[in-house]
């Protein structure tokens, strides 16, 4: 690049999640399956099949800025699925407490891996390895193995048909005229709790002091235990919330949900222009990272794309992204 | 007429971008000599050693290598034609062996190239190990080098350097994290290697190792040649004049006028003990006590592992309250426990290792310089972004840190500038009590005078500060008194008038202090 002002431009991360973004669309346009593409319905099916996955990544984001990763999320979001399905269709319990029991289910979870993290030193990828193997039994104990749905089976082995609570119609629907659903609107709230945290609270400067130089920040009199408590804990509040959203689309508890969906998270945030490595980033790259996934996927099924080439091309595309993206050294 | 030089610089140039780096430098290196080249931080000097590394290919000018013209793609290249580089930052694998570091990249293999011949290559190191009388025996070679102090590290960092008969051997401040022992072993060492025909490029900014080592001197500044002159025809006046390019008139505190006034002290330790971590060792700190008044710095010195580093971080509670003894600062007692508690107390502690403890580099100045501050700029929890920046700034313009805005990542500035931001950082908690490790270590000298100047405005404001640095003529300079510990101990407290480096030197290596107290055997 001849102009040093362009390349510096190209090089901040921000610029180059948005070419990779725009480039998506524009694969969009061309193949825009019979129009399909330029529909509303389109794109609003897009942001509702992303919602719980950048859900997951804006918990992921925040873990990474520290250094670290979640690998326990898909297991959570499962947990939290099967005790919001139980809570409300088989305990007939109403929605203001399945939630708040959820919640803090997700955020025990979140709290527990942060604390193996934070005063153990127990290396993330090993804590949330550990805390995702546990959860998932967890979810798996609590519903007996069984999906929890509408057919509750009473202790003599007959099935009675319960009614759903209205919460999950709330959370399955869309508002505005039908034109966005209200999971995409969980999910831009969680996308503003993450922005709030990293950018105008103390704390999210904690947590990219801890991950861009642990040491450094601590003799700053930075709490990073605590900093990293935090941000594992909001992973998992997070994780819950997908959970929650989870089951209400599914209309079940299914302790199989969620599987591989961390790694999904992951793939939002690095595409986004995360750096692993941690110290940089925030969840607006994150939005990016959900919006190119997102649309990637809507455009390869949209052009009735099988599964196993979707698979294969989404594998070489996180990889081209990220390539897209590295620094290039002078 | 003098023998063809071993290696000759002709016209070279390198730009980055539109920033020009270098531009016309040419000089020789002859056989048998030690050729120092100096300059301030960002002259071009790593620049230089990067192209004759094979780093930077893409330069103007030429090399010539004992007359033939070179030109490096990649720097195995270089090692190929006999150049070694051992550069400042160590590029030690830590959890390899020392053998295998010493290897890397070329180790003997058999059976094309694929199985490693581990004997062959353990031979090969103890063999370069006896020539090079590194003292290190076969287990040491098979332990991880992380295990070592950094002084081993450094000389395993030579052998690997020499490993491959280089003929012109590049050295970027080897000293940096040396005592005067491992100094000493490793000037005995290049002596060696100027008998065996090498030619060194060696590269410092500490002046009495210049002038102890140096056959000649080369001056880059602003990334232009300035002169070549042997070190006995250039002395050190000339020598800063051609390096900063003007007259520098040195200022110590005597001539500032500054005085240890009789007042409470700001910061009295009682007979501290600080732990050592390894278990089962005996106290790095015993029984230690001292006094510092509001503007008085107390200068530290002491050999490698005399235990003053473990003094900072026992008083600031890098390890947590791990210190028994009793501590108070200005009057009022003071238990060490955590570096936030030790920061709300008053007590600032700038390590020696910016890179390492100091900074956050991805950070951007302004953040780094409130870093620690924080909670006062953050009522309530919530970042105050403008107070910051007005905060910042008044420190930029104070500090005068140059090269970059302050809403930049601080990686991007020089090490001199870089060490401003860490000193505006622990300014900006407002502390009573400095602990300074290293204030000026990496920095270039016209930054050096800035940061004394900086810590002679401090203690004129109240200050007290503990300093410690591994190099005498700084301390001398700056101390209005000096201890001297000897492993956890205080050996020996010499006042600014009586204070000489051969007492210091003394005293820093266990010889009976003046204070005439028996030393007890640690």
């Amino acid at each position: 690049m001849r102009n040093p002002v362009a390349a510096r431009w190209l090089e901040t991360p921000w610029v180059r999640a948005l070419l990779a973004l725009a480039l998506v669309i524009l694969v969009g346009f061309v193949f825009n399956a019979d129009g399909a593409f330029l529909r509303w319905s389109t794109h609003r099916d897009m942001l509702r099949q992303i919602s719980v996955y950048g859900i997951l990544a804006c918990g992921m984001t925040l873990v990474i800025i520290t250094g670290g990763i979640d690998l326990a999320v898909g297991s959570v979001l499962g947990l939290s699925a099967v005790l919001f399905a139980r809570l409300t269709l088989v305990g007939g319990h109403g929605a203001v407490v399945a939630i708040a029991a959820v919640l803090a289910a997700g955020l025990g979870a979140g709290l527990a891996s942060g604390g193996l993290v934070a005063r153990f030193k127990v290396q993330p990828f090993i804590a949330t390895l550990a805390m995702m193997v546990f959860a998932r039994g967890l979810a798996k104990w609590s519903s007996g193995g069984q999906k929890i749905s509408q057919a509750v089976q009473a202790p003599d082995g007959s099935f009675s048909y319960v009614d759903l609570p209205r919460v999950f119609d709330v959370l399955g629907s869309r508002v505005l005229g039908g034109n966005v659903a209200v999971v995409t609107l969980v999910f831009a709230a969680c996308l503003a709790l993450s922005w709030v945290v990293l950018a105008k609270l103390r704390y999210g400067r904690y947590l990219y002091a801890t991950g861009g130089n642990e040491e450094a920040a601590r003799l700053s009199g930075v709490p990073v235990a605590r900093a990293k408590l935090v941000a594992y804990g909001l992973s998992g509040l997070f994780a819950a919330v997908a959970g929650i959203c989870q089951a209400a689309q599914e209309l079940q508890g299914d302790p199989e949900a969620g599987i591989s969906y961390e790694l999904t998270a992951i793939a939002i945030a690095v595409i986004g222009g995360n750096s692993l490595a941690g110290g940089r980033g925030g969840v607006g790259l994150t939005l990016l990272g959900a919006l190119t996934i997102g649309y990637l996927e809507k455009i390869l099924s949209i052009n009735s794309v099988g599964e196993s080439s979707r698979l294969m091309l989404t594998g070489g595309i996180i990889v081209a992204a990220v390539l897209l993206q590295r620094r290039r050294t002078a | 007429m003098q023998p063809r030089p071993l290696l000759e610089f002709k016209k070279i140039g390198k730009s980055f971008g539109p920033n020009r780096v270098l531009a016309d430098v040419s000089f020789d290196l002859r056989a048998g000599e030690v050729h120092v080249l100096a300059g301030e931080n960002g002259a071009g000097k790593s620049t230089l050693i990067k192209i004759l590394a094979g780093i930077h290919t893409d330069y103007e000018g030429t090399i010539e290598l004992a007359g033939r013209p070179v030109r490096f793609a990649r720097p195995v290249d270089a090692n190929h034609h006999g150049i070694s580089v051992i550069h400042q930052e160590m590029s030690l694998v830590e959890a390899m062996s020392a053998a295998d570091n010493i290897h890397l990249g070329r180790e003997p293999a058999r059976w094309g190239g694929w199985w490693l011949d581990r004997s062959a290559q353990l031979g090969h190191a103890l063999g370069l190990c006896r020539q090079l009388d590194l003292e290190l025996s076969a287990e040491d070679l098979a332990c991880p080098v992380e295990r070592f102090p950094m002084s081993v590290r450094n000389r395993i960092e030579i052998a690997k350097a020499l490993a491959f008969d280089a003929r012109v051997i590049v050295m970027d401040e080897p000293t940096g994290a040396l005592n005067a022992a491992e100094v000493a072993k490793l000037f005995a060492l290049i002596e060696a290697l100027k008998g065996r025909g090498c030619g060194i490029i060696y590269i410092s900014h500490k002046m009495e190792e210049i002038y102890r080592i140096a056959d000649r001197i080369t001056v880059l500044r602003d990334g232009r040649w300035i002169g070549t002159a042997d070190a006995k025809d250039c002395p050190e006046t000339t020598l800063i004049q051609w390096m900063i390019g003007r007259d520098l008139a040195r200022q110590s505190r005597a001539a500032a006028g500054m005085a240890a006034a009789p007042a409470a002290p700001r910061l009295a330790v009682e007979r501290l003990t600080v732990p050592d971590l390894r278990p089962g060792r005996p106290p790095a700190i015993a029984d230690f006590s001292i006094k510092v008044a509001p503007g008085e710095i107390v200068g530290m010195a002491g050999l490698q592992g005399s235990g003053s580093t473990e003094l900072f971080q026992g008083l600031f509670g890098v390890h947590g309250a791990a210190c028994r003894g009793e501590v108070r600062i200005d009057g009022r007692p003071f238990r060490p426990e955590s570096p936030a508690a030790s920061i709300r107390r008053g007590l600032a502690y700038l390590t020696g290792d910016r890179q390492g403890t100091g900074l956050v580099a991805d950070l951007s100045v302004e953040n780094n310089v409130c870093l620690a501050a924080l909670p006062r700029h953050s009522p309530g929890g919530i970042l105050r972004p403008r107070r910051e920046r007005a905060q910042a700034s008044r420190h930029v313009a104070a500090l005068s840190i140059r090269g970059a805005s302050p809403d930049r990542p601080v990686g991007v500035l020089s090490g001199g500038n870089q060490q401003k931001v860490v000193m505006a950082k622990w300014l900006e908690t407002r502390p009573g009590v400095m602990l300074l490790e290293e204030p000026t270590r990496g920095v270039d000298i016209g930054a050096k005078q800035e940061i004394y100047a900086l810590l002679n405005q401090w203690t004129a404001q109240g200050m007290a500060i503990l300093l410690i640095s591994t190099e005498l003529p700084e301390l001398l300079l700056l101390s209005d008194r000096i201890v001297v510990l000897h492993r956890g101990r205080l050996a020996a407290e010499f006042a600014r008038a009586e204070a000489t480096p051969e007492k210091i030197l003394a005293a820093a290596m266990g010889a009976a202090g003046d204070r005439g107290e028996p030393e007890a055997v640690a």
